[in-house]
């Protein structure tokens, strides 16, 4: 944790970095322009991967949502597409997030409660009932049953006649950061590896316009580390997967282009828009020298960024809105390609529709009033954010050094390294917080009483009419063919095969997500973490 | 004879992996002097209760970002008076509703600390509100 001060009332950043008191050309010495930040659209890509930025294409507005049912999830989604939204992004419920269906036990109380309830191919149709999937890309937060929900969207496509070859998305398929932050996880590390660089194989030949994974900052930051954490950790994160997946005989050019990152919004605004700057030159620079890559593509870090969640506050709600509105222009000024900015009462619940409506607006108002989007990387050569930029990135690879030198990501979880550094960062927040060092308007300053607003409240018949959906899904299939699709995904589990083809075996007969999780934990065994705090 | 120390038992229920809060709050307590017990993500009530029994704790804690709080706090309840261990305290914490509180004050429910809550109030109220078992005992 040396990037922590514990100085009473020093002038340091949300990460507890000491900033100077004044930047001069004195603290660029030694950079060169063209080899550190180059032209956007140019090596290193400091400045951007595209040459004209947000001239040439806004970037994305894709609210993160999904709540109750199918139904109600599909009604959301062309709500917020009829009001300028440009690419969805689904929110499952906890127990399809972890793999389980709705009638299993582990999921009572849980159904429909975080996002949509998904447990066969049934429900991911009416999700995207009347969406043409070929002109609307999709991401979807999904990991250890990624593959899963990936074969049924490839599926949905296809019966709305719509070639995977065409469709575009994202699944977040991100493991390691699971295991080190969010604790969504369900096998151990080395199939959910396997099962991950399968998807890198078969996106890359068969759905080529898909991002395979989303290597994720974001929920390291929520759990509480610094920005240099989470950038170093991500970054370390993206080379794990290329190793893995090079071992495998990969070529980096064929799926590397095809990595996209996620990275969060905090509240610190040139130390984000310094980390998003930092991430795109240390990522080139990795894939450049360390794995000889020649196709440009592979060197351009390409990132969706979601405002900090647990930067919003419970007290006096809508302050937040003032959060949120200033994390999306760090994001913005930091070039992001894509963007989520939360909603005002998300410490309560899940958004309500006003919520989330100034939200997007909070986006559009960035996009089209500002005026920021005219210049690329308008504060490109600042003494200030240069400084910053060039802080992070050693910081940060000086973190990539000790990772590598641990023998890698998975082992450095193994030894509970990053879980530990995040703890210890949460934990020192916390008390600066508590100690007023750092000051959290209407928390530890200027507090006062507020009126509770309104939130919204999932149907309690939402759970029923999933588990009635359920049973008659698992009526209505052809048992045999279920049955033999399970034990052909089992047998090519165990030779080892790409299993691609067989989830999408599995998932077009109805087989549920459950039951295909559960036949590859008889294989493959399940995950139990040791506790740091 | 010396005072016993409070013992805690810091729970997570429901499927949430969200233990940023958790984790914080297990060592602040442990820091100030609790004995603290932290059950990892994922326990049913049936595993909360029981491990709250075995290790003979004053405070259960439950921590929960999933919405399923109705659902699964009344079961935790439900339990600890079924199997006569009522006597422990139940705090809760996590992304909570307003207008759910009262609900689960009134299932027992001593208190509940919302996003913003500082570490020293949790303390302090423990401090104030819980007396360790052998404390108990001898009154």
């Amino acid at each position: 944790m040396n990037d922590v001060s514990t100085e009473q009332g020093g002038f340091t950043t949300v990460s507890g970095k000491k900033i100077n008191e004044l930047y001069t050309p004195l603290d660029l010495d030694g950079s060169n322009y063209s080899s550190q930040l180059g032209f956007p659209g140019e090596y290193p890509y400091t400045r951007g991967i595209h040459p004209t930025m947000y001239r040439g294409r806004l970037w994305t507005m894709r609210q993160f949502s999904g709540f109750g049912s199918a139904e109600d999830t599909n009604k959301r989604y062309k709500y917020l597409l009829s009001h300028g939204q440009t690419g969805l992004s689904v929110a499952f419920h906890l127990p399809t997030l972890m793999g389980i269906d709705s009638d299993n036990p582990l999921a009572e109380g849980e159904i429909g409660k975080c996002g949509v309830a998904i447990d066969s191919l049934a429900d991911m149709e009416i999700l995207f009932d009347k969406i043409p999937l070929d002109k609307i890309s999709t991401s979807m937060t999904i990991n250890p049953p990624a593959a899963v929900l990936w074969a049924m969207y490839i599926a949905v496509a296809e019966k709305q006649g719509v070639s995977p070859r065409v469709i575009s998305g994202t699944i977040q398929n991100d493991i390691l950061k699971e295991y080190i932050a969010q604790k969504t996880f369900v096998f151990p590390p080395k199939p959910s590896m396997k099962l991950i660089v399968d998807t890198f194989e078969y996106g890359a030949k068969e759905v080529p316009r898909w991002n395979t994974i989303s290597i994720s900052g974001y929920h390291i930051r929520e759990a509480g580390s610094t920005a240099v954490q989470e950038l170093a950790f991500t970054l370390r994160d993206g080379i794990e997967y290329v190793e893995w997946a090079q071992k495998r005989g990969l070529d980096v050019d064929e799926f590397v282009p095809r990595l996209s990152f996620f990275f969060n919004a905090h509240n610190d605004f040139f130390e984000e828009i310094a980390k998003f700057r930092a991430a795109r030159r240390i990522w080139a620079e990795v894939m450049k020298h360390r794995f000889k890559a020649k196709n440009p593509r592979s060197l351009w870090l390409r990132f969706h960024t979601q405002t900090s969640g647990a930067s919003l506050m419970a007290q006096q709600p809508q302050n937040n809105v003032i959060r949120v509105a200033l994390q999306a222009l760090s994001a913005v000024l930091g070039g992001t390609q894509s963007l989520h900015t939360n909603s005002l009462d998300e410490t309560y619940a899940l958004p309500s529709e006003d919520a989330v409506t100034i939200a997007l607006r909070t986006q559009q108002v960035i996009a089209h009033e500002s005026g920021v989007i005219n210049s690329a990387d308008p504060l490109g050569g600042s003494y200030f954010i240069e400084a910053l930029t060039a802080q992070m990135e050693k910081e940060a690879k000086d973190y990539i050094q000790k990772i590598d030198d641990m023998g890698g990501m998975v082992k450095a979880i193994e030894l509970g390294f990053p879980q530990k550094e995040i703890a210890d960062s949460a934990y020192w927040y916390q008390k600066a917080v508590e100690k007023k060092e750092k000051i959290i308007v209407g928390v530890n300053a200027f507090e006062m009483d507020h009126e509770p607003i309104p939130t919204l409240k999932i149907k309690d018949t939402v759970a029923q009419q999933q588990l009635d959906r359920l049973k008659k899904v698992k009526k209505a299939r052809n048992h045999s063919e279920v049955k033999t699709q399970l034990l052909d995904l089992k047998k090519a589990a165990e030779d080892d095969q790409n299993l691609m083809p067989f989830l999408l075996g599995c998932v077009k007969t109805y087989t549920t997500l459950g039951e295909i999780m559960d036949a590859l934990k008889d294989i493959y065994g399940e995950y139990k973490e040791s506790i740091t705090y | 004879m010396a005072e016993k120390k409070i013992r805690v038992l810091v729970a997570k229920p429901g499927l949430d992996g969200h233990d940023r809060g958790a984790k914080v709050i297990s060592r602040s307590l442990r820091d100030a002097g609790f004995e603290v017990i932290y059950t990892g993500l994922r326990r049913t009530p049936e595993e909360i209760v029981s491990s709250a029994i075995q290790e003979d704790v004053d405070v259960i804690g439950l921590s929960i970002l999933s919405g399923a709080h109705n659902v699964l706090f009344p079961k935790v309840m439900e339990l600890l008076k079924e199997k006569g261990a009522d006597d422990i305290t139940v705090i809760a914490g996590g992304v909570i509703p307003d207008k759910d509180i009262p609900f689960l004050k009134k299932i027992g429910v001593a208190e509940t600390f919302l996003p913003g809550s500082s570490t020293e109030d949790i303390v302090r109220w423990i401090q104030e509100n819980v007396k360790s078992a052998s404390v108990k005992e001898m009154t």
